[in-house]
């Protein structure tokens, strides 16, 4: 036990007299809250519009001034060249081209359906899809003004309709700040945890201090501890500066129990930090691991769920999810803050890191061996 | 007298390369041993196995009477070894060092001070310096104390003193004799002849196998041809006209000297006329003893 503690203060004052690491630990979670938080975002603004208004009527005015009104677009341009327009979406200065055909306002009212012609740049198809969302919502609520100015006001209520009020729970803003935090959050511990343990482990084997300790009576799972334990440290404590980060630059809701998110941080913790290990115990250099380091935290990132739905990747997608440490963090932050789950609620996903951080961490202690070669 | 160290056999490849082949040696306990070798000859696989960092493929090896295989643990707590490369914790201060492995073996500093403070005093004044930044000498200072500070039966030096100069070399040396009394074996490697003549006993190893073992006077005596030292102002033009004169069979530098052997072993009066023909003046040849670099190139020879 004097033996364990000793090798654990050993490896604290090995990170804090590394004077860039020991400044890092605590620097870098606070840059990447402050940029990533309101940086990453899925809310549309400002999409560009070419309108190509060949009609030029009451009608079609009400049409494009309803779309300026919204926060959503942009009149970035009017034309009446149909050339220009297919131009500007070309050279990527508009996102969307509406094109309202002459006799847009004729039509109006006479039964046929007015026509116009939307041209979307779907390059990148999210976008496309979210703009496109979005004007047909101002087009529908067009219609309803028209519905509405034929039949006079008194009429219109007794048009038969089925009228559509949602609420967005658990995040009644939709405020994307409020999902990307808690996610965000996680890939901090994550980061923290697995690059230093897994450079740490190499870095005695690249400075042969490793030779020296093998040959003593130092028992592997006392080795292994040791490098986990500091880092678990850190990993919360800077998990706990986020956290006042959060609450302070961002106003982050707080619904769950702050015990209960650490708990599960520890757990995810330990997993990572002996999946960081067992990788470094098959590499010789920092450079072997940081190469397939990345590579692994890459994929657990992406494919985590903080930036697309888990449920519309393929299903062997999800197979390799279950195995993937983030995936179940991403969920118990989420769950825990915005939506104040309790242990009972996340449950299953408490044991699938259990899991996971007993797996990897039995693989880190048995592939490394006192022996060399 | 008690073996500290028995191998018998041993062997190791690594892939296609045979490492060590057919290793037999006995250290007693107590003695100095040392192992004289070029690079490459398989000191450092050998002493690996020693100190159970690594498995031999075949033989037997026994370490302070324990199979270096199943008795790897306890061996652990008994051994101290010093890898050829610096390998403590550059970002540690002396003392945290010397702290750092004495609990890492159960010990404390003080409890065995006695043993490590003839070296441990020439670095104490610096004890806060990081080992990092510490110079070549004192490095290797510190990390003898360290491998001794838990008082361990068998000290293993591999090349303590390569990189070191000459002042510290000799220091070492005059270190590992003051341990004599506590009775630790001691096996080191070293590539330096010079070196050699200090160890109690010495294996010439060369290509993975053992070419002689004896104390280094036997070593010497070992050679079997007279040999004759000569000197000349011009030594690189010297060897070169020594090394095409047909009566000579070996011709080696050493020191400010060239030894060389004849072929029919007696000294041959026409060499004198030889190189004067080859404008080599102020020649000087005299009957000279054997060192342990000579028994070693005929060795080394003869195995061709």
């Amino acid at each position: 036990m004097r033996t364990l503690i000793y090798l654990i203060r050993k490896e604290f004052i090995k990170i804090f007299r590394d004077k860039f690491i020991g400044k890092a630990i605590f620097g870098i979670p606070v840059v990447q809250m402050l940029i990533l938080v309101p940086a990453i975002t899925f809310e549309i603004k400002n999409v560009k519009l070419c309108i190509v208004d060949r009609d030029m009527t009451v009608e079609s005015r009400e049409l494009v001034n309803k779309l300026e009104g919204s926060t959503f677009f942009k009149v970035s341009f009017s034309t009446f060249s149909e050339q220009e327009a297919g131009h500007l979406l070309h050279s990527g200065k508009c996102d969307l081209i509406i094109q309202i055909p002459s006799g847009f306002g004729k039509e109006t009212g006479t039964g046929n359906p007015g026509r116009i012609f939307v041209a979307v740049n779907a390059i990148n198809a999210a976008n496309a899809q979210l703009s496109w969302a979005y004007l047909s919502g101002v087009i529908r609520d067009y219609n309803m003004n028209i519905v509405a100015g034929i039949a006079g006001g008194q009429a219109f209520t007794s048009v038969p309709q089925v009228q559509v009020t949602n609420r967005y729970w658990y995040n009644e803003l939709l405020n994307y700040k409020h999902y990307m935090l808690p996610g965000i959050l996680g890939i901090l511990v994550l980061a923290i945890g697995f690059i230093l343990a897994g450079l740490n482990l190499v870095k005695e084997k690249e400075s042969g201090t490793i030779e020296q300790i093998n040959v003593t009576p130092v028992k592997k799972l006392h080795f292994i501890t040791a490098k986990i334990v500091p880092f678990l440290i850190i990993g919360l404590v800077d998990l706990a500066l986020g956290l006042v980060i959060g609450k302070l630059a961002f106003n982050i809701p707080f619904e769950g129990s702050i015990v209960l998110l650490f708990f599960c941080s520890a757990i995810f913790m330990v997993a990572v930090l002996g999946l960081a290990l067992f990788i470094s115990t098959f590499s010789d250099t920092q450079q072997q691991f940081m190469f397939t380091g990345f590579f692994f935290m890459i994929i657990f990132i992406l494919m985590s769920g903080i930036f697309t739905p888990l449920e519309s990747m393929p299903v062997w997608a999800q197979k390799i999810n279950l195995a993937n440490p983030v995936v179940y963090i991403m969920r118990i932050n989420r769950m825990v803050m915005l939506k104040g789950s309790t242990f009972h609620d996340i449950i299953m996903e408490i044991c699938a890191l259990i899991v996971i951080a007993i797996i990897s961490t039995i693989l880190a202690v048995y592939r490394y061996r006192k022996t060399a070669a | 007298m008690k073996k500290a160290v028995e191998s018998s056999g041993t062997g190791k490849k690594f892939g296609a390369t045979q490492a060590l082949k057919d290793i037999s040696f006995v250290v007693n306990e107590g003695e100095i041993f040392g192992f004289i070798g070029p690079d490459g000859a398989g000191k450092t696989t050998l002493f690996r196995i020693i100190t159970t960092l690594l498995l031999p493929d075949e033989g037997e090896m026994k370490v302070l009477g324990l199979d270096c295989r199943s008795g790897y643990k306890e061996l652990r707590k008994n051994i101290g070894y010093m890898p050829g490369r610096f390998s403590l914790y550059q970002d540690l201060s002396v003392e945290e060092n010397l702290h750092f492995y004495a609990t890492v073996f159960g010990t404390t500093v003080e409890e065995n001070y006695d043993l490590i403070s003839g070296i441990y005093s020439h670095i104490e004044p610096f004890k806060k310096r990081l080992a990092g930044r510490l110079s070549g000498g004192m490095k290797q200072k510190l990390a003898l104390s360290c491998a001794l500070i838990h008082k361990p039966a068998l000290l293993v030096l591999d090349e303590p003193t390569t990189g070191v100069d000459a002042v510290s070399r000799s220091e070492f040396w005059e270190m590992l004799k003051k341990l004599k009394p506590y009775n630790i074996t001691i096996i080191v490697s070293t590539p330096y002849m010079d070196e050699a003549m200090k160890c109690d006993r010495v294996a010439l190893i060369q290509d993975g196998q053992i070419l002689s073992v004896d104390q280094p006077e036997k070593v010497r005596d070992g050679f079997s041809r007279k040999l004759f030292s000569v000197k000349a102002p011009e030594k690189y033009k010297l060897i070169t006209a020594l090394r095409s004169y047909p009566g000579i069979s070996t011709a080696y530098p050493f020191g400010d000297a060239v030894h060389v052997t004849f072929k029919d072993d007696d000294f041959d009066d026409a060499l004198y006329d030889y190189l004067d023909r080859m404008g080599i003046t102020d020649v000087k040849i005299t009957g000279t003893r054997a060192g342990i670099e000579d028994r070693f190139l005929e060795l080394m020879g003869s195995k061709v």
